[in-house]
């Protein structure tokens, strides 16, 4: 079998970015924030939305979990543990890239 | 209906019956249009903006074949420049060069792609098209040549379930990002064809284990969808998230439906969009709201606790096997008329092995007129 992908393994020095077919927008229908993604459409919360805005292809995750964790003046650990958590299903389910 | 009314999510658009393949199970009515009934494009692009107002964020764009529609390009960047998203859903058969990339400028985000076989023979013989196997590989390459993501959209039955693992070898060497397994849904022609479609359960046991074991090993590299075969079921599926719950489908001609089989549910009248607005027909139209929510609702549906899971399942499917739409869909384990489904498939399989139809020879090909309407 010939396999000419891996699956990506989130680390602290990984930038990721969205691909092409992933995107944030805003709804005014529902004065909401969506991914819209194929067949699929998100509606993340807060910090989901923090994480994927800051998937800019030059952040890294380092540096996403040390602003997060300032921004809402929670422990750096913990933070880490959501974000790495949250970034490995979403580049496992093909949403982020890494 | 006391439930809250939400705007819908997603479109899909047929824009067209017209197709070079004839799929046994197509999904299509079985009284095909023909080009002269189709919308123009003004009134495409005119219901597609006041999709967009209504809160649609998703529309498909399937057919029979959508690329047929010479207007494709401008119906993708009228989409586009309302910022919905667009999926085509394409045979990938005589689809010209340089095509794929035009409508990549347009706007498109993503191809889902269908192949009838993994292997050249099966896609040939059940699309009735010689030669489609290549031109869908060369599709494939060129959606990728433009930078857009590929689904490969594999739909499974009797006569190709033994090719699942190399439907997944298949997709994974075009470097598609998903691909959908997808057991036929037995409505429009794939009802009128049912006999010679049905797989035996041997063969969807081991497909399931296939498909499990695939998915394991492709996490991370390319997601499967696995649409389940609903006559070996034990739950419904929700059917399109629930009747008119956040979806709905517009046929060539305008006529605006819940879902793609809705119009073989003969008590229902559906409107056409130009005679009424899209949100007055999403908000108002009697068939909208005929399976709406729970209300609608019989035993054992009405108090089960899987209702707002389910949704009482398919509609179309109660219609077509309990010859009531409002009842529960077959599917389930609670309907009271469940056996039947496994009572469906051993006749489908006594059929084919007394007239020895496990080649394609009983197929009635999707073709316009080829077919009355079960009623």
């Amino acid at each position: 079998m010939t396999l000419t992908r891996e699956r990506r393994i989130v680390s602290s020095q990984a930038t990721p970015s969205l691909p092409r077919h992933v995107r944030i927008q805003f709804d005014p229908v529902r004065q909401a924030w969506s991914v819209l993604s194929p067949e699929k459409v998100f509606w993340p919360n807060d910090i989901s939305l923090d994480i994927l805005r800051r998937c800019n292809g030059s952040t890294t995750i380092g540096t996403l979990i040390s602003d997060l964790a300032a921004e809402y003046d929670a422990p750096e650990e913990d933070v880490a543990g959501d974000v790495t958590a949250f970034l490995q299903e979403w580049s496992d389910n093909l949403l982020v890239k890494l | 209906m006391s439930e809250l009314l939400l705007p819908p999510i997603g479109m899909l658009a047929e824009l067209t019956h017209r197709c070079p393949l004839q799929c046994p199970y197509c999904s299509n009515p079985t009284e095909l249009m023909k080009a002269n009934r189709e919308l123009d494009t003004q009134t495409w692009l005119y219901l597609f903006r006041q999709a967009a107002d209504l809160g649609v964020l998703q529309v498909h764009l399937s057919g029979g074949e959508p690329t047929l529609r010479r207007d494709l390009e401008q119906l993708v960047a009228g989409l586009s420049s309302r910022g919905v998203y667009t999926n085509l859903i394409t045979a990938g058969v005589g689809i010209a060069e340089g095509r794929i990339r035009a409508l990549a400028e347009a706007g498109l985000d993503h191809v889902q792609l269908s192949f009838q076989g993994a292997r050249a023979a099966t896609t040939e013989r059940i699309g009735n098209n010689r030669g489609s196997h290549e031109k869908k590989l060369e599709t494939a390459r060129r959606v990728k040549a433009a930078g857009l993501p590929l689904t490969v959209n594999a739909p499974i039955h009797r006569h190709n379930i033994e090719e699942v693992p190399d439907f997944i070898e298949l997709a994974l060497s075009l470097g598609a990002e998903r691909l959908e397994i997808a057991n036929v849904q037995y409505s429009g022609w794939a009802l009128v064809n049912r006999d010679a479609l049905m797989p035996d359960r041997a063969s969807v046991e081991r497909q399931v284990e296939i498909v499990e074991a695939a998915r394991e090993r492709l996490r991370g590299i390319m997601n499967i969808d696995f649409v389940t075969p609903d006559y070996f079921a034990t739950y419904p599926k929700p059917c399109m998230g629930g009747w008119a719950r956040d979806a709905f489908m517009v046929a060539p001609d305008g006529t605006v439906l819940p879902c793609h089989a809705a119009h073989t549910i003969r008590s229902l009248t559906f409107e056409r969009f130009g005679d009424r607005s899209l949100a007055e027909i999403w908000t108002d139209s009697p068939a909208f709201n005929a399976f709406r929510g729970t209300g609608w609702m019989q035993e054992p549906c009405r108090s089960c606790d899987r209702r707002e899971i389910d949704w009482g399942g398919c509609r179309c499917q109660a219609m077509a096997i309990a010859g009531d739409p409002a009842a529960t869909d077959p599917a389930c384990a609670k309907s009271p008329i469940h056996a039947r489904m496994s009572m469906l498939i051993e006749d489908a399989l006594a059929t084919a092995r007394a007239d020895g139809s496990n080649d394609a020879t009983t197929f009635v090909y999707r073709r316009i007129a080829a077919v009355q309407e079960p009623v």
